[in-house]
């Protein structure tokens, strides 16, 4: 009897104690949904409001408002360089996985440290050449810079996904005269699907939240989601809601995406060494 | 059983390299040339350029103001109080951050490792965190939850006697720590648990059997097992904890004075509010190799969990 019970008395009290601490850290997520529900007097009241009756009315005149041209910046900057990053990426980590060249290791090595170079290295040559290029405030300049930015991660990420083919499958369709064209399109893509997913997933996540190039590199025509935020910086007026609103809109892609994607989103992480 | 693999060295060569003939390899490297040029072309001409400019005095404003000033950047660098500010703020925010979002990642970890209700769910809740657009997070814990008037933490902390607490005007470091923390610790879990998960249960389960309390299961099997995850967490972290921009610029602009103004931030208030390209191509030069530094022992770490784990 008491073997049975203790366990479970334990159980239940590391539950209560695990969903205590998993709230706090969750709280402010489920805050900025509670304030985005509510009217702007309801948001910005002492003591805070508890309970009100929902209202989508801010949602509403935030997508109604400025703010869509922003999302769709952002939108076209993500999906665009995750595409860029998928088209480079998976033949260079073929080339380091299915038939690697010499020096693999060298290459790895070159792609993952570039990843981790401050952006202070590069920033200041990059703004000059956008600036004359006529590329500062373009949306094509972002698309660059999130492709290097994830580049380096979605070839390590696609290799790890690669090495997980039999070898045999390459073999056989070698024999038989495959071309490399053949092999990409015919063997590769459709095996690693889930790996193309899952790195797709992780450079979305990265781009789309990415704050410091397109606060400096963009001002109007092009900027994106975070910048539309930066509005909200001086806390004068009633807009707490108009923020929560927003804010819930802006993470709303990459929550879903890292929750959808929660398996590989560690993989992601980690380059493809944790998986 | 095995959760890590191989990704670089023994078990990624699948062919021996050195055999194959010239043509051949010059057609095995044909797919990787695309995104080896262009990573290189977009990360190392600019870097180049960054150490050349560093020897130039430049502002952007003036026009033919660009001459050569030798090592002057530099010795600015040296003499310069913000420099140094921004150097100490950047190390503090870094040290501080990983080391409480391991302690609390391992927490959670273990907490979520173990037999408890909803674990998938509290796993799903847990990472929003990380989510969540920084942007947008630093805002919401700024004018939602801890505004003195309007927020929620100081109205809940008012018996306790921190009600009219003015977090982002009187402790800045602490609310961008406060804010960061938030962000790694569901990062540090998600890496640590992953190591946890790996563990075979069965050998805390002897231990148990064998005598040993809590602590010394813990500290003898459960430390020593997630100890590279530990490392990876933390390394990795802080190489993204070092660039650490979108909060510092959302909640505190820096400031007051210059109390959070880290490396990166000062690199943006010289190049985009001074316009001074050589004195900021400086900071830089020094940002990179104090990168180089810390990236080191992260690639270290990452290529000793690769090996620990092909030898088995």
């Amino acid at each position: 009897m008491r073997a049975t019970e203790g366990p479970l008395r334990s159980k239940v009290l590391w539950s209560v104690v695990g969903w205590l601490v998993v709230l706090v850290f969750f709280f402010p997520v489920l805050w900025m949904w509670l304030e985005s529900l509510k009217t702007e007097p309801q948001a910005a009241s002492s003591p805070p409001t508890i309970f009100f009756v929902p209202t989508l009315s801010t949602f509403q005149e935030v997508l109604s408002g400025d703010f869509p041209p922003f999302f769709i910046n952002s939108a076209i900057a993500s999906i665009i360089s995750t595409f860029l990053v998928l088209v480079l990426g998976l033949p260079a980590a073929y080339a380091l996985a299915i038939r690697p060249v010499k020096r693999t290791q060298d290459f790895l090595f070159f792609f993952i440290s570039t990843r981790f170079l401050p952006f202070a290295a590069s920033l200041v040559p990059l703004y000059l050449l956008a600036r004359d290029l006529q590329l500062l405030d373009n949306i094509l300049a972002l698309i660059l810079i999130y492709t290097t930015i994830n580049l380096p991660l979605g070839v390590w990420l696609l290799r790890s996904f690669l090495l997980e083919i039999p070898n045999d499958l390459f073999e056989a369709a070698r024999v038989d005269g495959a071309s490399f064209r053949h092999e990409i399109l015919n063997i590769v893509v459709p095996l690693i699907a889930p790996g193309l997913a899952a790195t797709s997933l992780i450079c979305l996540i990265f781009s789309w939240n990415e704050f410091f190039y397109a606060v400096n590199f963009t001002s109007s025509v092009a900027a994106t989601t975070p910048i539309f935020l930066v509005g909200f910086i001086s806390g004068r007026g009633l807009f707490y809601a108009k923020l929560a609103a927003a804010a819930t809109v802006s993470s709303l892609p990459v929550l879903l995406a890292g929750w959808i994607a929660q398996k590989q989103l560690i993989r992601g992480l980690t380059m493809g060494a944790v998986k | 059983m095995s959760i890590l693999r191989s990704v670089v060295g023994i078990g990624g060569a699948r062919d021996s390299a050195a055999s194959v003939s010239r043509r051949d390899a010059w057609a095995r490297r044909l797919p990787l040339l695309p995104a080896f040029i262009y990573v290189f072309l977009v990360t190392q001409i600019p870097f180049v350029l960054t150490i050349y400019y560093s020897f130039f005095s430049w502002n952007l404003l003036k026009p033919g103001s660009f001459r050569f000033s030798g090592l002057d950047n530099y010795l600015l660098l040296v003499t310069d109080e913000s420099v140094r500010i921004a150097i100490w703020n950047t190390v503090l925010l870094t040290v501080s951050v990983i080391a409480i979002s391991v302690i609390l990642g391992m927490a959670v970890a273990m907490l979520l490792n173990s037999e408890i209700f909803g674990k998938g769910i509290l796993r799903t809740l847990m990472i929003a965190p990380f989510l969540i657009m920084p942007t947008a997070g630093a805002l919401i814990w700024k004018h939602t939850l801890l505004n003195p008037l309007y927020g929620l933490l100081p109205y809940v902390l008012g018996p306790l006697g921190l009600g009219r607490v003015d977090w982002v005007g009187q402790f800045p470091m602490v609310t961008v720590v406060i804010v960061e923390v938030w962000r790694w610790t569901p990062f540090m879990m998600l890496i640590i648990l992953a190591g946890l998960q790996s563990q075979n249960p069965e050998v805390l389960e002897a231990a148990r059997v064998d005598g040993a309390n809590a602590f010394q299961s813990f500290r003898r099997i459960t430390l020593p097992l997630a100890r590279p995850f530990i490392e990876l967490g933390a390394l990795l972290g802080s190489l993204f904890v070092v660039q650490t921009y979108d909060s510092i610029y959302m909640l505190t602009y820096g400031g007051p004075g210059e109390d959070t103004t880290n490396i990166p931030f000062l690199l943006y208030k010289v190049a985009f509010q001074g316009y001074s390209i050589g004195q900021a191509s400086a900071i830089g030069v020094v940002a990179v190799i104090f990168t180089i530094i810390i990236a080191t022992f992260a690639l270290r770490t990452l290529f000793t969990i690769f090996q620990v784990e092909a030898r088995r």
